[in-house]
């Protein structure tokens, strides 16, 4: 613990302690593993010490994965955060339905990925409700492929993805103080322009945030991938070139040399996110005289 | 011309307003229908390409929790749920306590070591995790699992409780210490009992993350530490050995125990003050 030494050279404030534990708990087993794996991804089995990275860029069903899970997650993202940001602007006010709504909108977190896939193999089937409901309306009559492709995984990300990005974005719209439209509208701002002038600017750090989060989820794609896409072809996704390299052909240094590809290309995105968001907006979040 | 123009704004605000409509009802029918379709096959007895099945029967669900050994996978979920609440809570709240209060050099530095798990897809960061257990030979129990499932909820406790404690004021702190209260007793006394609300909100909210938390359970678990998603996965993954409608049944069960987890959880926090709490103003601009 903390030496006498230490405490005479400056009374240590005790509070400090409290945040010793969770810390030391990131450190030795978020911090520690990850370290370790990029260790063991520079000691491959055979070959130098880029011989796992060099593997995964010039093999032909490894590389494209990185692609393929931007393909599925940048749109599936854009969707989810794009549709979000209207709807939880509409859910601001409070009313009567806001509750209602925003419960029904966000009781889909619960479905998981996994119950998302199932259901929709039934649904969206070649005997499903849809495809039934289409032949008796005359709407369509061919099979409708919707699942085991690109696009039953975009969809389940859709699914599985909003209601978070919903109720994130509704809880940073709520957080903006009503004040601040209201001061705009004394001054004859509209609705629009009180989003455009007002709420878009104080959003942009918490939109930023939602997109990051929203991504990471869309990224690590993995049960949906396997059992809704096509996981040998179109939505062979990065996560399941990990899994298959760990778990199937047991090459740990393989596996962690993909996770740290995986990791990269995700902060990479971040980075870009949080680029972008000094681009379109700098200067303060809170109000005052400027 | 202006009357025109004006016209023409509320129609494009009409259209706008009808389209989210539409989009957030097509949203909800579908996934209402796609759970009905669930629901409705995991009660079928024979049901092919018709609207409703021939007949209607529970046995699918009998089936299913003996197929796939319900019980103990159910079990299991509790176990490492609930430590998981647990744990978060106890290494969380603290935390989150300090982040609220002080400020000291590195501040923004560890801030950063709590938000990178989140902010790190999981299949990244459990992959090495998954092999430094096998390690420690800690893969494949209910410990890895639970340890596992941790990584990613300490830090959400400290993101839901670092603004919750930031709203307590610091002078019901002050009086306490006034009358010479230690900080642990200042803590029990005082914070635990304000803090109430917030932390039933996080432990609500980790449990049901943790439920549906599937890929690190999935890299850890052996063949007696499977929470329920995992199990649903393996039941999916291996459709065609089993009766889909058993599958369907599991996944109704899986369904039940996260939606009266969530149903409470909503019943105690209003999802709209999640991140940040809202000062209520009387009369709000329509």
């Amino acid at each position: 613990m903390t030496t006498a030494a230490a405490k005479s050279r400056m009374p240590l404030d005790p509070a400090l302690l409290l945040v010793v534990p969770a810390a030391a708990f990131m450190l030795l087993l978020f911090v520690y593993p990850f370290l370790y794996g990029l260790l063991l991804s520079f000691n491959p089995k055979e070959g130098n010490w880029l011989a796992n990275y060099r593997f995964f860029f010039t093999t032909d069903n490894e590389w494209p994965t990185i692609w393929t899970t931007l393909k599925l997650a940048l749109p599936a993202t854009l969707i989810n955060v794009g549709f979000a940001l209207p709807i939880a602007y509409k859910m601001r006010v409070k009313s009567r339905y806001q509750r209602w709504i925003t419960t029904i909108l966000v009781v889909p977190i619960t479905l998981g990925t996994v119950l998302i896939a199932e259901g929709m193999l039934i649904y969206f089937g070649p005997k499903g409700w849809l495809s039934q409901a289409l032949q008796f309306l005359h709407l369509y009559d061919g099979p409708i492929r919707l699942t085991h492709n690109y696009w039953g995984v975009l969809i389940s990300l859709v699914i599985s993805g909003f209601p978070f990005a919903f109720l994130l974005i509704l809880s940073y719209i709520t957080g903006i103080d009503p004040v601040l439209a209201r001061a705009a509208a004394t001054l004859g701002a509209g609705p629009k322009s009180q989003f455009r002038h007002i709420y878009l600017p104080l959003l942009a750090p918490g939109l930023a945030m939602c997109f990051c989060l929203a991504f990471v989820q869309a990224f690590s794609v993995f049960p949906s991938a396997i059992l809704l896409g096509s996981p040998a072809g179109p939505t062979r996704v990065i996560s399941i070139a990990a899994y298959e390299a760990a778990f199937e052909q047991y090459d740990y240094a393989l596996a962690s040399a993909i996770a740290m590809i995986m990791g990269l290309v995700q902060l990479i995105i971040v980075a870009a996110v949080l680029a972008l968001r000094n681009v379109f907006y700098r200067g303060p979040v809170a109000g005052g005289k400027g | 011309m202006a009357a025109a123009r004006q016209d023409l704004h509320a129609w494009f605000d009409g259209a706008w307003r009808g389209l989210l409509l539409g989009l957030m009802t097509l949203f909800v029918v579908n996934i209402g229908l796609m759970i009905g379709a669930v629901a409705t096959s995991s009660f079928a007895r024979r049901w092919l390409g018709t609207w409703l099945p021939e007949g209607w029967t529970t046995t699918w669900y009998t089936a299913a929790w003996k197929e796939f050994q319900l019980d103990s996978v159910l079990w299991v979920t509790v176990e490492v749920v609930f430590a998981v609440v647990f744990l978060a809570l106890l290494i969380g709240v603290p935390a989150a306590y300090t982040l609220a209060r002080r400020s000291f050099p590195g501040k923004r530095l560890l801030m950063l070591l709590f938000l990178l798990p989140l902010m790190v897809p999981p299949i990244t960061y459990g992959i090495p995790l998954a092999t430094v257990l096998y390690k420690l030979q800690l893969a494949g129990t209910i410990y890895g699992v639970i340890i596992a499932n941790l990584i990613p909820a300490a830090p959400f406790v400290i993101l839901v409780m670092t603004p919750f404690i930031e709203q307590i004021d610091p002078n019901l702190e002050s009086a306490a210490r006034v009358f010479g209260a230690s900080t642990g007793r200042m803590f029990w006394h005082i914070l635990v009992p304000l803090l109430g609300p917030g932390i039933l909100a996080a432990s609500l909210l980790v449990l049901v993350r943790t439920i549906a938390l599937f890929e690190l359970t999935f890299l850890t678990a052996g063949p007696d530490s499977q929470t329920l998603v995992v199990a649903l996965y393996y039941a999916v993954f291996a459709a065609g050995v089993r009766a889909p409608q058993s599958v369907d049944a599991m996944a109704m069960v899986y369904m039940a125990v996260t939606l009266v987890w969530l149903l409470i959880a909503l019943r105690f926090v209003n999802p709209t003050q999640l991140v940040s709490r809202v000062k209520e103003h009387p009369q709000p601009v329509v």
